[in-house]
């Protein structure tokens, strides 16, 4: 069964033409979670999250409200949310911030009542400028609704929220480096520890930081409650999730789907999701989460979409983009273009990664423009084990934070799986696909 | 260096500054204000910037430099940015990008003579169900072909898509109206308490390290 009954969660809004403002969020319940939410004690809701199991949605996985309760035991100062959605090929985000702000805003109120924090920030990526526009115009909605700021509905709590636009730096999705952007300065990661933001965060205070889509699953779960989300799913996989389907596919787009019922099969293939590989071409091989991924082949499309499937099969779900490849493409010049971009990418700070991703991008460049030599294979990989050694998955992490090692994982898997590619290229001296 | 910013968007800059707990954190979206008056960051709307939030000329262009949407350098009235990460890579963005380099005449990166157009290439715009993904000054104009592509240009040459997208720089035209930081007391007084639990806090951290014998 390609899509389950599972409710949407998270899209149940955004059909409506107009599903970003105000009146039609009233009418189609917003607000009412955050209402139930102000009558039960912080803990309790809390308490519902931690039911509910839910994964954080921007790649790591990491439990929302295990996350929250490490902070229950000290007071939390700031709650960040993080919407610098730019791993390539993930466009979730940038679907709930255009076309359902409000969800957001009212998750953000939720989690900061749970924690008792009295300061959020919402950090979306710069290139969204009718995102934000869309976030800050729903935000003095909000606030003129008496969803956000002092004495929310009569409760007595208070909570301000700012709405801040980054300025174009991948690295800044992830979370020490959003809060050195948040502080004003370069995107400079962090190293963990002790700067694990729980307990030192934004200007040195305890801080949670949570993507945008889990901020948006909260009102579904206060509403209908933690068991009601954890039904759903399979494991530790609970839920719904957004997946971003893109490349050679019929429908590309966004879906929501119930978390590990759904195979990748299913979602390339069926004919109301992907639509299968278009133009009658054959799968060549998919990317299951992100660009970070090592690659899949046609022979793993069975797998359900899980974070601990997919982890065993020895990938990850990640940011929950899939990218499909047809029999067509060019596997050096699709992973050339995936080590161009982290080499344009990468801060600066680590050696292993601001010279590794250069060295690996110039002879990826060379290959692909027929200019490679017999022995590129193995420089490649030697390159590779320098940053990620052994080149084991999860990689092993020579570096501040995880964009180095992620460096490998499409040159790794493209010449694992289409070796002879690669040797044509050099034999060739250029691309058989041209 | 005061001076340079005109009174509206240093009104908006100072009420940007108050909604944060340290000035500093208005660094970026202060840079995104100045370009909205320039097109770029001036030298002049920097050396401001730092006075207003209390750091060096220096820092701020230190940091400014580090970010791809914040220009160093003028930028045409329209910034096309084309896609050719992996999904648009797929769907032709590489040769969108060589297309556009042929028919305005600039690499990636440059302006066209009459100043009204930069071209960009871009890394992945999170619009991957729209390949080849374009955007102009950071707003969505949907896949291109090659022949929209010049329509495209044209149109913006002509000014018909003014409405719609406005002139570099301008990233946010919805103002904040609700949960303004108005009294300057205020926002002082919480700064001050901040601090104060702050280093609170870290005299707390200290003692603790000393009572454990750490070094």
């Amino acid at each position: 069964m390609a899509v389950t009954d599972a409710p949407r969660i998270v899209t149940a809004r955004i059909d409506h033409p107009d599903s970003y403002t105000l009146e039609r969020a009233l009418a189609t319940g917003a607000y009412e979670g955050l209402r139930k939410a102000l009558t039960m004690t912080p803990e309790a809701v809390a308490a519902e999250v931690d039911a509910a199991s839910l994964l954080g949605r921007g790649g790591a996985g990491f439990p929302a409200g295990r996350k929250w309760a490490m902070l229950r035991q000290s007071p939390v100062t700031y709650l960040v949310v993080n919407g610098d959605e730019s791993e390539p090929a993930t466009f979730k985000d940038h679907l709930l911030v255009e076309r359902d702000p409000h969800q957001l805003i009212e998750g953000v109120v939720i989690a900061a009542y749970a924690l008792q924090v009295t300061r959020a920030f919402i950090f979306l990526r710069g290139e969204f400028a009718l995102g934000l526009e869309r976030v800050q115009a729903a935000l003095n909605e909000a606030y003129a609704h008496g969803a956000v700021g002092a004495d929310i509905f009569g409760s007595g709590f208070s909570v301000d929220i700012v709405v801040h636009p980054g300025a174009g730096a991948y690295i800044c999705g992830e979370e020490t480096s959003l809060l050195e952007s948040l502080e004003g300065k370069r995107g400079f990661p962090r190293i963990k520890p002790p700067f694990f933001p729980a307990a030192i965060g934004l200007y040195g205070e305890p801080t949670v930081v949570n993507n945008v889509e889990t901020m948006s699953n909260l009102p579904w779960i206060v509403t209908n409650g933690g068991a009601a989300f954890a039904a759903l799913g399979e494991g530790r996989s609970t839920g719904t999730r957004l997946f971003a389907l893109a490349g050679h596919v019929r429908n590309p787009g966004v879906y929501e789907l119930e978390m590990a019922k759904t195979t990748f099969a299913d979602l390339i293939n069926a004919p109301v999701l992907g639509g299968g590989v278009r133009h009658g071409r054959e799968l060549k091989a998919f990317i299951p989460g992100g660009v970070s991924a090592p690659w899949f082949g046609p022979d793993q499309i069975d797998l359900p979409l899980g974070q601990d499937e997919v982890g065993a099969a020895g990938s990850m779900l990640g940011s929950g983009s899939v990218v499909v490849m047809d029999d067509h493409t060019c596997a050096v010049r699709a992973s050339w273009r995936i080590t161009k971009f982290f080499s344009r990418e990468s801060c600066g700070q680590c050696t292993p990664c601001r010279e590794g991703s250069g060295w690996l991008e110039r002879i990826m460049e060379r290959i692909e423009t027929g200019r490679g030599r017999p022995d590129d294979l193995d420089l490649l990989l030697d390159a590779c084990d320098n940053i990620a050694p052994g080149l084991t998955w999860p990689p092993q992490q020579t570096t501040i934070c995880v964009l180095g090692p992620s460096i490998p994982s499409s040159i790794h898997s493209a010449i694992t799986m289409f070796r002879d590619e690669f040797l044509t290229h050099i034999k060739e001296g250029g691309c058989p696909h041209g | 260096m005061s001076g340079h910013l005109g009174p509206d968007i240093l009104a908006r800059a100072r009420q940007l500054i108050s909604l944060y707990p340290e000035p500093r954190s208005a660094l970026v979206p202060l840079c995104h204000l100045a370009q909205e008056q320039d097109g770029w960051l001036r030298p002049e709307a920097m050396a401001e910037i730092a006075e207003l939030v209390g750091v060096t000329p220096a820092e701020v262009q230190g940091t400014a430099s580090f970010y791809d949407m914040l220009h160093l350098e003028p930028v045409g009235t329209y910034l096309v940015s084309i896609c050719t990460n992996i999904s648009c890579m797929l769907d032709g963005g590489l040769e969108l990008l060589e297309h556009a380099e042929e028919h305005l005449g600039v690499g990636a990166g440059g302006t066209t003579p009459d100043g009204k157009i930069t071209l960009e290439e871009a890394e992945c715009l999170a619009d991957c169900d729209h390949a080849p993904c374009v955007q102009v000054n950071h707003r969505y104009v949907g896949a291109q072909t090659p022949e929209t592509f010049d329509a495209l240009i044209e149109d913006l040459r002509a000014g018909r898509r003014s409405d719609e997208i406005p002139s570099h720089g301008t990233l946010i035209r919805v103002r904040r109206d609700g949960g303004l930081r108005a009294d300057p007391e205020q926002v002082a007084s919480e700064r001050a308490a901040m601090a104060e639990a702050k280093a609170r806090r870290a005299a707390e951290a200290a003692e603790a390290a000393g009572g454990e014998g750490g070094s």
